[in-house]
Order: C-alpha cells, then structure tokens, then sequence
C-alpha cells in the first residue's frame, strides 16, 4: 500500500532523520522525499509504500509521539485519499 | 503524481478547517425481529443489531487512522420500531419502552453513539401500534441514552395528518417535562419529519426506509469550515464565482465521503447506500454554517438576504457533490440547528436571528427548524402549529422539513441551555404569544397540494 507523509513545521535539526527513522523501524519504505520551506515552514512530502502487515496504529502512535516532541505536524495519510479528491 | 500543493491543501483542510467524515450510520432492518412475543422480539433485536455491528466501530477507527480522516460519530439505524410494535400481541407502551431500552443496550454493546429508527411513519393514518409507539417517545427516550426517535407526520403525496400533529405537540411537551432535569434533553433526541427520507444517515432523524435493504452503510460528510475558508480567498467577487467556489470545494468534500463509505463497505460486507452530502456544523469555532452566510457579505446571520445565501450554498453543494458520489441520497443539503452552529448561536443571542426567519430558511435549505430552545411555557398547541407550519413548507416545496424544539422546562427568553458536546447552546428564541389551539384542535387531514399550475 502506499501513503503519503507530510511533515510541515518550524526547521530544526533531525526531522528528516527522526521521521524516517521512525518509518524504517516500522518496515515502511521510502520511495520519494521533496523537502521545501513554504511560508517560514519547513515542508515535507514522501511518498512510502508498506506491506498490509505494518501496524498502522503502532506508526501512528510513534509518529503523534514525534510531533509532539518537535512541535511538528506530522500526517501519514493512504495515497488514496489524494487521488481521490483531487483527480476525477 | 498528484502536487505538492493538493497534498497540502488536503491536510490543511483536516488540520486547520475541520473538514471530517461526520457519521458513518450502518442501517439495519428488523423486519426479520418481528413477532407476538416481546421477550422473543427484544432478543432478537439485540443478537442482530450487535452482529451485524460489532466490527462497525473499530472499523470506522481503522479508517480514520489509515487514512489521517476524523470520521465523528458511528451510528445505526433501525427499521421504524412501530412495525414491531404493531407484530406484538396486546403492544402496549411498556413493551415499546421495552424495545427501546433493547436498541440502548445493543447502541452501547457495539460503541456506537446513537441509534436512530424508534420511529413511526403517519403521514396518513396511524396503526394502533404506531399510536402506541408515539405515546412511548417521552418515556422510551428520558429512560435511554442513545436511542433517537422520529416521526413522519406529512409528505407532498399524502397531506399533513393534523391528528398526528396535534399529538406530536403533547408528546414533545411531555419529552421535555420528563427530563426537566436536564433542561427537555429527551427532545434533542425527537424529530417530526415531513417527506422523511429513508437513507437518511443523520441523527436524530436516521431511520432504516421501508425500501431499504437488510444492511447498509451510509456516511454524511461534512466540512463547513472548509468552505467558509474557500470562500474568504474570494472575497468582493461576483456571486457566479462563489457559487463555483463553493461547487469545487464541496466536490472534494464529497470524493472523501465517496471514499471512506466504499471503504467501509467493503471491510464490512455491506453494500453501499448512498452519501449525503449536507454540510452540517458543529459548535466549534471555524465550523459553522452560519460563517459561511456571513462571509458572503452579511454582517450577522439572520439578517435580510439570508435566506437567498443560503439558497445559494445549498444548492451549489449539491451540484458540487452530485458528481462526486455514485449515489448522493439522505438529506443532503445544508443543516442550521442553531444550538450546534457557533455562529447561529451568535445570532440569536444578539437578535439577528428568529424563528420566523429560521422557518424562510428551512425553505431553501436542508431539513427544517432544527435545534431551537424555546421558553418552557410554550404550550402542546403552539408546538403542533410550529409543527404544522414546518410540515406545510415540506409538503408544498416537495422536500424533507423537520421540526426539532425544545421547550426546556423553566427556561425564559434571553436564558441560554446547555446540552454539551456536539448538542452545543441554545439561547431561548421567542415564539408567538397569540394561540394556535383552535387551529390545532381540528383534526384531520391537510389534503395532498396540486403538483400543477405552481406558482
């Protein structure tokens, strides 16, 4: 399955490292990363893929626990949902 | 791929605009329930109710973290209990009670927060069990929590049935004096429909239709915050550009709802019903419908020019969503419960808002006068007229109204009530001093209108 994580935040040292960290540990492959800073904010977008097996609420649960910790927010949405609404 | 800027502009609109999935109702037939035992039927009830929906809950929470959508409430709703009040043998009010006090504890055991479908349809006529049956609402729904209730006392094919009108004024009153204690909360949970829709995946009006299958998932979509925040980016521009902002927005609103029913369809194992695609608030700031009127250019909700904005919103989100969606149904359209609206609220409390220009609005949007505290001395007559007149608006316009009041025991003009959480504040609104009861006490039929030479 593949999903999309954003990452959008005050720049500071480690987000990338801590969030694909988080994302190797649970099995979740990165497939592409675009990385930009939008209105002061530092932006991040991947696009990952992981096998129906990775638990979604373990994930989930981690990646609210670095959000928090960074003052961060952090999404990681099915690819679906994008396409969904903004392709007809 | 899809861009940088649509990513962010969906997860912009979950993080900061509300956008969300607003209910997914699973619909839930008992016509299998029926029988002439009570124990039997309330039995029954229970084991299908809680098979049926017992991966419902988690389901919706799987959803909602896979795909980063708050989907708010998981509801059910039933078959019109009157059908099995009517199957029973000797039905009485303390066995209609009983199967309230049934659909409780199965709402309960699944998780879910409401249950709708303790409901009777008497636009014409009414059975003994569906007379039962309504003579229960005030005790069935101050004795339980979750169950909601409804009842369809007109439709544009068969008039307005004033003797159900009449009844339905005593049976609010009563609903609220039986739970005094929490200000007439019983009737939050009452609706009086006219042209009741079957699909309807709302509450407190959510009831499984005749036509209906033996399962079936409906989802309601929301999102007006979403649309308020398109439309400050067009500000001073013309009503045709609104009108296109709102289309597009609710277009994506609706592909998200789209997605999550066919979604829950699937890991569930039953068919697909419709989406619906009202916009409806909730007390949270930045999630009112009213906003959405006022950033059109009204300075307060209420005020003249009202009810062609919201002429304007409602029908835009239907052609917006109408694409969107395989199959659009329930009520769709946009809801004004004053007491869950932050800006509605707002508006009454200042005066911009009344009930006459509520029930002007209730003709081009939809639903009806939905959600108002009225003083706790209003009498069962007055109720009935309200009722009536809000029936007529339906029958006539051929759409769905409702009336939802609550005459909180004890609460004057200018008191607020409380209900809490998405329930929210009703500032006590006015209602004529002049009686209906003449009116009222007639009985009878409102005959079926002309479908012709409308003007």
């Amino acid at each position: 399955m593949k999903a999309i994580v954003t990452v959008v935040g005050h720049d500071q040292k480690g987000i990338i490292a801590k969030t694909s960290m988080i994302l190797f540990e649970n099995g979740v492959n990165i497939l592409d990363i675009s990385q930009t800073i939008m209105q002061d904010m530092f932006t991040m977008i991947m696009l990952v893929e992981y096998e129906s097996t990775v638990s979604i609420k373990k994930l989930d649960e981690e990646l609210t626990k670095l959000e928090k910790e960074m003052g961060l927010s952090i999404h990681i949405q099915r690819e679906e949902l994008f396409t969904s609404m903004h392709r007809i | 791929m899809i861009s940088k800027f649509e990513i962010l502009e969906t997860v912009n609109m979950i993080d900061n605009e509300n956008l969300d999935i607003r209910t997914i109702t699973m619909g839930i037939s008992l016509k299998s329930c029926a029988g002439p035992d009570i124990d039997t039927v309330c039995k029954k009830v229970y084991d299908k109710i809680t098979s049926y929906a017992r991966d419902l809950v988690k389901t919706g929470e799987d959803i909602e973290r896979e795909f980063g959508i708050p989907i708010i409430n998981k509801r059910i709703s039933v078959t019109p209990v009157a059908t099995l009040v009517d199957a029973l043998e000797e039905p009485t009010v303390y066995k209609a009670v009983e199967i309230a006090k049934t659909l409780d504890r199965a709402a309960k055991a699944t998780g879910v927060n409401f249950i709708g479908g303790y409901s009777a349809l008497v636009h014409k006529g009414m059975t003994p069990g569906e007379e039962i049956l309504i003579n229960s609402i005030p005790m069935a729904l101050s004795q339980t929590d979750l169950v909601c209730s409804s009842v369809n006392v007109g439709s544009t094919r068969a008039g307005i049935n004033m003797d159900a009108v009449a009844l339905m004024g005593k049976i609010v009153k009563q609903a609220a004096d039986m739970t005094a204690d929490t200000q007439g909360f019983a009737c939050a949970k009452l609706v009086v429909f006219c042209n009741a829709v079957e699909d309807n995946p709302f509450m407190a009006g959510a009831f499984l239709g005749e036509g209906e299958g033996d399962c079936v998932i409906n989802v309601g979509v929301s999102g007006p915050g979403v649309v308020k925040c398109a439309l400050e980016q067009v500000k001073g521009k013309d009503f045709g550009v609104v009108a296109e902002t709102i289309k597009r927005t609710a277009f994506k609103i609706t592909r998200m709802g789209q997605l999550v029913a066919q979604e829950a369809a699937n890991r569930l194992g039953v068919p697909f019903g419709i989406v619906d695609l009202s916009l409806a608030p909730t007390p949270a700031v930045g999630d009112s419908v009213a906003y959405i009127l006022e950033e059109m250019g009204l300075e307060k909700c209420g005020t003249h020019g009202t009810t062609a904005a919201l002429a304007l919103l409602n029908d835009a989100v239907k052609k917006g969503g109408v694409m969107a969606s395989g199959y659009v149904g329930g009520l769709s359209g946009a809801f004004i419960p004053v007491s869950e609206d932050a800006g509605m609220i707002a508006a009454a409390k200042c005066g911009a808002l009344t009930l006459e220009k509520l029930e002007a609005m209730t003709c081009v949007c939809s639903v009806g006068l939905d959600m108002i505290v009225i003083p706790g001395d209003t009498t069962a007559e007055t109720i009935s007229a309200i009722i009536a007149d809000e029936a007529a608006i339906g029958m006539v316009n051929t759409k769905t109204t409702a009336v939802r009041v609550i005459p909180a025991p004890g609460a004057k003009v200018g008191d607020v009530v409380e209900f809490g959480g998405l329930l929210g504040t009703g500032p006590v609104m006015p209602v004529s001093k002049y009686s209906s009861a003449e009116f009222v006490g007639r009985g009878g039929r409102i005959p079926a209108p002309l479908q012709s030479l409308k003007n």
